[in-house]
């Protein structure tokens, strides 16, 4: 298109000059422009360097490596088949300590989380400004000083550190960013709609589970799926706060220094093509879904 | 009402003495108001006049700073929204849009558990002619079809009595033509007490049997449509239902039967039973329609006031009716509807021109042009000091 442009200045260009003395003509430029090929080029680049990583780690849980997983051996599909058969179980063991924790945090930061942007929202009391400031605390302060601090206060109470911990940690950075989701959806709800359920016989309970549940529960499904995937990739506090349990990114941790087999590559690559197929599955859904609306309308 | 009973007809509202405060001003000062069962009645004024809050107060949405609520004699005062026999047809119409049409009728028949919840949704659906679209999502819906299952989900209910919250405001005038003569035929059929409010003077006076114009808090007039257009009693009602003429001057002679006011030199006539005040300064006025234009100066007579000459400084042709400015020197400027039986204007721009009217179509105010504002402003330090605290908090939410 700018190329036209450009090429069409140029003619318009040499038809007004050739009246005009020859030696004053402009230098013809008729290149394919900078923003041609440099925006594109550069947002190739900028792809294949996301994901070669990702190739990587995939590419390689097919190795037939021995200890380390560091040179191409062959291909095989062993790692896949046989995952929890290394070192007795320990990938499979740290990923559902992960799974678990993951599940165990999203629920009840959740749950807390949309009982606190409710109040925050619908409610004046004392204090409510300093708590919606004090909320933002977790997610602003560096993750090495929180797993510190908690790891601190959980020897100075006197709390052996395992599971209970780390869900107690998961949960307290977890909440912060559901309530901010959460508070955005709910800033957003016509009030006149819960207006109408007490309106229409509705007594609060019935209100709150039939009119302003379903309404909150994208906002809630998308707080949920961000404090999972927060919970389940969390190294920094979970290392500080975990004693001896261990988790999927705290074992790929420890075991970088003496190679990282590839079973935790198969675990990783799983991981990522549930994550795949979820959303591939949420954007046909909705695709398809927008389609019948419109036969509809 | 006990759960699961249904309003055989319309019930009585009664408000007593009511007062609601907000922090930093008074929204409703004294209303005491009663609406007889069946009727339709209207709340008309400008925003900010307390229209919504009132209505707000039946529905038990609002808690009233101060009076009684009671609806067919029972005291509601006390009682939460979902225990009041009242249904609201919201401005935004408040669909659930996480339901059907259906579920949305049929929400209040099914929180009440009464039998045959999805028949008697479809029957109302049927009402509004929308049954065909009962599966349908309300986003999928048009503005006025989204407007009629809002009517449909609330009469579904049938409430003693059911709240309009300016449900035809969103709709464009052909809409609202229609919706209008709808919800009247509706609530003849139905016979319940309708409580409209609405800043639309045409629209209260076309639905309503019962119109009452609210100001600042209180309602200046009540009556039925025809009565309140022919004999506003305050300045206010002159000019906010339709529009008027409005002259002052002192009362410089009274007969039994008429008052007649020195409006700047001109003597105008009123009949004693049409004014408010027959003594002292006073303001008078006279419809626009109601004053006719003349060529040349009109005989005298004591049926008519002639005001003139005087000039037409603009006209507008509007199809059924010219509207005439004319400015009469003293006096001020007066507006002339006259209806285009003829062809042509009467009069054009910049023409001589006397006027006159009727002296039985004129009326006396109550109040004057200039009267002081009702409440005495919410200036103490206090007011102020909460207003600008919930300013800063509203303020800081935003952030």
């Amino acid at each position: 298109m700018s190329g036209e442009v450009q090429a069409a200045a140029v003619l318009g260009d040499l038809a007004g000059s050739e009246a005009r003395d020859p030696g004053s003509r402009p230098p013809r430029r008729r290149r394919i422009g900078l923003g041609d090929w440099l925006l594109p080029a550069y947002t190739i680049i900028a792809f294949v360097f996301l994901l070669i990583p990702i190739v990587y780690t995939f590419v390689f849980s097919f190795n037939d490596s021995l200890k380390s997983n560091i040179s191409w051996r062959g291909f095989t599909f062993d790692k896949w088949l046989n995952v929890c058969n290394v070192e007795g179980g320990a990938v499979c063991q740290a990923f559902g300590n992960s799974i678990v924790i993951g599940i165990a945090a999203t629920v009840i930061a959740t749950t807390l989380g949309t009982m606190i942007a409710l109040a925050l929202v619908r409610y004046r009391f004392r204090a409510r400004s300093a708590i919606s400031l004090l909320l933002f605390l977790p997610m602003a302060t560096p993750e090495v000083v929180l797993g510190a601090g908690l790891a601190a206060q959980f020897l100075a109470v006197g709390v052996p550190k395992d599971m209970t911990t780390i869900i107690l940690a998961h949960t307290m950075f977890c909440i912060s960013f559901v309530v901010v989701t959460v508070k955005a959806r709910i800033s957003s709800l016509d009030p006149a709609l819960e207006e109408a359920g007490r309106d229409l016989y509705g007594s609060p309970a019935q209100v709150f589970w039939r009119v302003t549940f379903p309404l909150l529960t994208p906002g809630i499904l998308a707080a949920a799926l961000l404090s999972f995937a927060l919970s389940f990739d969390d190294f920094i506090i979970t290392n500080f706060n975990s004693g001896s349990v261990s988790t999927f990114p705290k074992y790929v941790y420890i075991s970088a220094s003496r190679g990282i087999p590839a079973e935790a590559n198969v675990i990783a690559s799983a991981v990522f093509l549930f994550a795949l197929a979820l959303v591939v599955v949420a954007q046909v859904s909705r695709t398809a879904r927008a389609k019948r609306l419109a036969q509809l309308g | 009402m006990p759960a699961g009973a249904f309003a055989e007809r319309g019930a009585d509202l009664e408000l007593v003495g009511i007062q609601k405060r907000f922090p930093g001003f008074t929204a409703i000062d004294e209303l005491d108001l009663t609406i007889p069962a069946g009727s339709f009645f209207a709340l008309l004024g400008p925003s900010g006049c307390g229209k919504t809050t009132t209505l707000r107060l039946v529905a038990g949405l609002e808690e009233p700073t101060r009076g009684r609520i009671l609806i067919g004699g029972v005291d509601v005062t006390d009682t939460k929204a979902h225990e009041r026999p009242v249904n609201t047809v919201f401005q935004s119409y408040a669909l659930f849009p996480h339901m059907s049409i259906i579920e949305n009728v049929s929400f209040g028949l099914k929180r009440r558990r009464i039998a045959d919840a999805a028949g008697r949704a479809h029957e109302a659906l049927r009402l509004v002619e929308l049954d065909h679209l009962a599966q349908r999502r309300p986003q999928q819906l048009s503005g006025g079809q989204q407007q009629r299952v809002a009517l449909a989900r609330a009469i579904v209910n049938r409430p003693a009595l059911l709240l309009l919250d300016e449900p035809l405001g969103a709709l464009d005038l052909k809409l609202r033509r229609q919706m209008q003569l709808e919800l009247k035929t509706i609530q003849e059929e139905v016979g319940l007490t309708f409580l409209h409010v609405t800043h639309d003077q045409e629209e209260a006076m076309t639905m309503a049997d019962t119109v009452a114009v609210m100001n600042k808090g209180a309602i200046e007039q009540m009556g039925p449509p025809a009565e309140l257009y022919e004999s506003p009693r305050t300045v206010f009602v002159a000019n906010f239902l339709g529009q008027s003429n409005l002259f002052s001057g002192d009362v410089v002679d009274s007969t039994g039967t008429a008052i007649t006011v020195d409006a700047a030199g001109a003597r105008l006539v009123v009949p004693t039973a049409r004014a408010r005040r027959h003594q002292g300064s006073v303001t008078i006025g006279v419809r626009p329609e109601k004053v006719a234009l003349h060529r040349e100066a009109p005989v005298e007579s004591a049926e008519r006031n002639v005001l003139g000459p005087g000039h037409v400084i603009d006209v507008s042709f509007s199809g059924v009716s010219t509207q005439y400015l004319v400015t009469v020197p003293g006096v001020g400027t007066l507006t002339v509807f006259a209806q285009n039986i003829g062809s042509g204007p009467v009069a054009a721009e910049g023409a001589e021109v006397w006027v006159s009217w009727d002296v039985a179509h004129g009326f006396g105010l109550d109040d004057d042009a200039d009267s002081a504002p009702r409440f005495a402003a919410d200036d103490d330090t206090e007011s102020i000091a909460v207003h600008r605290r919930e300013a800063l908090v509203a303020e800081l939410e935003e952030h």
